[in-house]
């Protein structure tokens, strides 16, 4: 059972958008006490997601909450697109796996990143990516 | 006719003068003589585009009054009018000049033709000003952009073939092209074999900005130097680790002090304490 505790969502429309979100989003994990290693790994994830959202999604929204599960507290940052979506998703969370010209770490290096991620897309309608990054996760 | 009402108001210009620097000063938005200066040019202005342009507001003398109202607006803004004293400028014209046209003209039907059209008039000239209100503010914040990135990327000689640039924020595309650029550019003036790129000042190092210093790194030693990273923090290095990325063929340290030390090495110099 995971509670909101509070909401804010930011619309991702440029480049420019990317560091106000990182810094949200940090100071989200702030508040909560976050560690520095886990407030790194948060924003790191959502750098990544933040690109791709950009990149391929052609820009999107961004919700942010500071969320509790009864035994921790922690942030989740969710990224909607209204993109193409993306055809094979196993392939895409495949280390190395890129259709653009990048590393191909964005997918599973994020995964690795957070405590929880959930991945949902539809050709042709978008894709929505949750993460939650727990305070002592 | 409307127009000829509109342009009646010539008649009673010092009237709606009087009656707009009172509402000014009603409102507390003026300052004073230079308005007094400017709102008299605009009204005579205006009143006589009006008087000649049979209400068409893209001919000549509305031209005018356009640049002298941009004029206007950007020497208001530099005087720290906020843009919604600016805007209330014009809106208590509108309010004095339809205070005249109720006295001057009986017949509420082109009473109300003349406000209408009065009203357009101005309302676009509103628009006008915060358009010019917003590009001077857009003028002021791509001077800084400039600025700042011209300040963001110094290389540093810190010894006879070593040079050093610190990164600080986040490395984007066009970022790292001005990077790079700076330090080929350097490498080639000073001659140096060694560049040491520190990231210190990076928050947060993802997948994109690990590839920009790998291609960085690629490029500097093609061009027969060696760069060598430092200033990669605990938690960076954490991070890099659970992303994946690979950076075992790149020489990083955690400090400029070690970089500089590995430097030295490579190039074979000792540092020694006098006696």
């Amino acid at each position: 059972m995971t509670t909101t505790n509070n909401k804010e969502e930011l619309l991702i429309i440029k480049e420019q958008d990317v560091v106000p979100l990182r810094n949200r989003v940090k100071d989200y994990g702030v508040k909560l006490g976050m560690s520095i290693l886990n407030q790194t790994k948060l924003i790191t994830a959502t750098s990544e997601l933040v690109r791709n959202l950009l990149k391929y999604g052609g820009g999107g929204k961004v919700i942010i909450e500071s969320v509790s599960n009864g035994r921790d507290n922690g942030v989740r940052v969710t990224f909607i697109d209204k993109g193409p979506g993306i055809k094979d998703i196993a392939l895409a969370m495949q280390d190395g796996y890129s259709t653009g010209k990048s590393l191909g770490l964005g997918l599973p290096g994020t995964k690795r990143l957070v405590n929880e991620f959930d991945i949902q897309t539809e050709l042709g309608s978008g894709t929505t990516v949750t993460i939650i990054k727990w305070k002592n996760g | 006719m409307q127009n000829n009402i509109l342009g009646s108001l010539k008649e009673h210009e010092n009237k709606l003068l009087a009656t707009w620097s009172q509402l000014l000063i009603e409102n507390g938005s003026t300052d004073g003589t230079t308005e007094e200066e400017e709102s008299k040019e605009f009204t005579a202005l205006l009143l006589n585009a009006l008087q000649h342009s049979n209400g068409n507001s893209d001919s000549e003398e509305f031209e005018k009054v356009h640049d002298l109202l941009i004029g206007i607006s950007s020497s208001r803004g530099r005087r720290g009018f906020s843009p919604r004293e600016n805007a209330q400028y014009l809106i208590t014209f509108k309010e004095a000049a339809s205070k005249i046209l109720s006295d001057i003209e009986p017949d509420a039907a082109t009473l109300y033709h003349a406000n209408l059209q009065l009203s357009t008039i101005l309302d676009n000239m509103t628009i006008l000003t915060f358009e010019s209100y917003m590009r001077g503010r857009e003028d002021v914040i791509s001077r800084q952009i400039d600025e700042i990135s011209e300040i963001s990327t110094p290389v540093i000689r810190v010894w006879d073939g070593v040079v050093a640039l610190p990164i600080i924020g986040t490395l984007d595309s066009s970022r790292t092209q001005v990077v790079m650029e700076n330090l080929l550019q350097q490498i080639v003036d000073t001659g140096s074999s060694i560049a040491i790129l520190d990231i210190s000042g990076v928050p947060a190092v993802d997948s994109l900005v690990a590839q920009h210093l790998i291609k960085t790194v690629s490029a500097t030693r093609l061009m027969g130097a060696e760069c060598i990273i430092s200033g990669i923090r605990p938690e960076i290095a954490q991070t890099v680790v659970h992303l994946g990325i690979d950076l075992t063929g790149i020489i990083t340290k955690a400090s400029l002090a070690s970089a500089l030390q590995t430097a030295f090495d490579m190039l074979q110099l000792t540092v020694v304490k006098r006696k």
